[in-house]
């Protein structure tokens, strides 16, 4: 290349410029405005609404009814993990209205100042939510988020295969009977729910920041890794409908509408283990820019009204927070949500995942130790 | 610059060494010009982001996983002589070695056998090789996670044959073939490439001067197409070093690769720093192998 001395240095200052540029927008974390929330009033519309939430979690139509009833455009963004969506809310001008994340990240991104606080003058309908969900360790104030949709992480049995008398223990991947399985087996590709698996299984916290507790969790995961297919988030719940494998770790919805969908859904069984497991919730928050923060505050609204909750549970199949759509509910979602034999050691032996800090290092590398 | 002193030159102008360097800088700025977009495309989305990533690996993770830009430090880079990181790195390695070989091994026979037919049937073996990519890459590992499962076709046949169903999918082997598939015909291109050029006489004059088929090959064809088989090496290499989509899809995600690695990095322990790190890493690596090749066969082919 032979360029003039002064063009490759102006070319070197605006490379560095445009660096620069690029990681100040995204090293400083801007804080909400206030703490009062939108000045909105109920029903109140400011623009289209842009929905960024996990994909396969609202019916399209669902969405739509919701743009018709109120004469805007409703559209959505789809993502996969709540480390995929935290970037790109917190770097800014995401033109995103209403977010849809899990328990633990609520917590990070109110820390980090990338929620707004909401308005409930605004939300009438936030009454509507059951006592369980009330004021969560995550938002103990409940001022940033209201729960959308909650499940259990848990096994899924193949009992054509397995039978009916088996241990409905963490034991079944764990313990020595799972070789009996080897090669059918699916944990999933997560190391704080897997490793929280193992913990639970130990008698330990999920959330245990225990340097010692973490590295028996290690060691019993990696034991179990020679009995497994794979470690398997996206498509566990197919491979096992599929026959591919007979036991999967798996969140409770996907599990009962994977069931759903063959011939034979009685042959299955989903449970949460004796020793406890991973209840999950997530929710609905306006990013702190949020373009049409009226519009956000009217769509969460109208979605915890009791019908419109039902509506969304049914399509979806997970448990709905709303205390007044649960008589709304189909009747085998119902039925699955609510039986003892779902939940074997009652609601006191789940936890929600909170975010451990630093020590979230300690749990991804003591997962990719365990996978060797 | 020969074509300026050939170019005839009007009775009027005079060739004073003023005409001829401001003729030259005229040269010179079109031919910026033209490189522009170029130029432009490349510092924005190459040498940007590859300095973000060479910033952010000297950065700090904070206790809620984001990365603050203060507090500059080496921490993520003496990490990274950490057991489970070597683990990991020797592991890659190893996979992208065996893959290359496997590679070189089986596109060479071909390579020759294509770069010895007719130029019509060369031109027709030269577009199957090419057919593969006109679908995604996402898609044909997905069409071999249906191959190899324990009730695909594969296992069917076998089944019907009478060895037993065949467990294929989730293992090692299912990652390496699902590499050297994805990944032959960077092997085939330049080998044929270099083999097609050589003068066939060359070989028959070996095979008259008593010369085995093996000695022919050995000393004759193989040092001639050795450009090739240098670029095709680190075309396989590179590529299947950084892998992650076949290991995940096919191996089951049961053994980190240093692809996943970073991944989870990013992903799940948000530890930015670390996990540019280990990008650098993988770039000096290939950055390396490289100039090896520029060294080595680069010059010739």
């Amino acid at each position: 290349m032979n360029l003039q001395p002064r063009t490759r240095w102006l070319l070197i200052v605006a490379a560095f410029a445009m660096l620069a540029a690029a990681c100040g927008s995204d090293g400083e974390s801007s804080a909400a405005d206030g703490d009062a929330g939108a000045e909105c009033e109920v029903g109140d519309t400011d623009g289209d609404l842009a929905l960024f939430n996990w994909a396969e979690y609202i019916d399209p139509e669902h969405l739509e009814a919701f743009g018709d009833e109120f004469g805007i455009e409703a559209t959505m963004t789809t993502y996969d993990s709540n480390e995929s969506m935290l970037p790109i809310i917190s770097a800014g001008n995401s033109g995103f209205d209403v977010i849809v994340p899990s328990d633990y990240m609520v917590g990070i991104m109110i820390d980090g100042g990338f929620l707004q606080p909401l308005n409930f003058a605004a939300i009438p309908n936030s009454t509507n939510i059951s006592d369980d969900f009330a004021n969560p360790s995550y938002d103990p104030e409940q001022a940033y988020s209201l729960p959308y949709q909650w499940g259990f992480t848990g096994l899924a049995v193949n009992t054509e295969v397995v039978g009916d008398d088996f241990p409905r223990s963490w034991d079944l991947v764990f313990g020595e009977g799972a070789s009996e399985y080897a090669g059918q087996i699916t944990l999933l590709n997560d190391p704080r729910e897997t490793l929280g698996a193992a913990l639970k299984s130990l008698g330990y916290s999920l959330n245990s920041t225990d340097q010692g507790e973490l590295d028996e969790a290690r060691d019993l995961v990696a034991a179990a890794s020679g009995n497994l297919a794979a470690f398997n988030t996206d498509s566990s719940d197919e491979l096992l409908t599929s026959g591919e494998t007979v036991i999967a770790h798996v969140y409770s919805g996907d599990a009962f509408t994977q069931f759903l969908e063959t011939d034979n859904p009685e042959i299955y069984e989903f449970f949460v283990p004796e020793e406890g497991g991973t209840r999950w919730i997530d929710n609905m928050a306006i990013p702190f820019d949020a373009p049409h923060p009226c519009t956000a505050h009217t769509f969460i609204n109208w979605l915890l009204d009791g019908g419109q909750g039902a509506t969304l549970s049914n399509w979806n199949y997970y448990g709905t927070p709303n205390a007044e759509s649960i008589d709304l509910l189909d009747e085998e979602l119902n039925e699955f949500l609510t039986s003892p034999a779902v939940l074997v050691g009652g609601l006191d032996s789940v936890e929600s995942i909170a975010d451990t800090g630093d020590f979230e290092i300690n749990y991804a590398d003591a997962f990719t130790a365990a996978k060797g | 610059m020969t074509l300026t002193h050939n170019r005839p030159i009007a009775d009027t102008a005079v060739a004073t060494p003023e005409f001829e360097a401001a003729n030259e800088r005229q040269k010179r700025r079109r031919g910026l010009l033209l490189a522009l977009p170029a130029y432009a495309y490349l510092v924005l989305f190459f040498a940007v982001p590859l300095g973000i990533v060479i910033v952010y690996s000297f950065a700090t993770r904070n206790r809620f996983g984001g990365t603050d830009l203060t507090g500059w430090n080496i921490d993520s880079y003496t990490a990274l002589g950490d057991s489970l990181v070597r683990q990991v790195l020797l592991r890659s390695i190893t996979l992208a070695v065996i893959t290359t070989v496997l590679c070189l091994v089986i596109a060479y026979p071909l390579a020759y056998y294509m770069a010895t037919r007719r130029e019509s049937v060369r031109n027709l073996m030269l577009v199957f090789v090419m057919i593969p990519f006109w679908t995604n890459f996402l898609v044909r590992n997905y069409a071999w996670y249906v191959i190899l499962g324990t009730d695909g076709p594969l296992s069917r046949v076998t089944e019907t044959v009478g060895i037993g169903e065949t467990r294929l999918l989730f293992t090692q082997s299912a990652v390496v073939l699902g590499l050297v598939y994805g990944f032959l015909p960077f092997m085939i291109l330049p080998l044929y490439a270099s083999i097609e050029r050589i003068d066939g006489r060359l070989l028959e004059a070996s095979r008259d001067l008593y010369a085995s088929g093996f000695q022919s090959f050995r000393h004759v064809l193989l040092p001639l197409s050795m450009p090739g088989v240098v670029a095709g090496s680190i075309l396989v290499f590179i590529p299947s070093l950084g892998a992650y989509v076949t290991p995940e899809i096919l191996g089951g995600a049961k053994t980190t690769l240093l692809g996943s690695y970073i991944v989870t990095q990013f992903l799940t322990a948000r530890n930015l720093p670390f996990g540019a790190a280990l990008s650098a890493v993988l770039m000096v690596i290939m950055l390396t192998a490289t100039i090896v090749y520029f060294r080595k066969g680069g010059r010739t082919l």
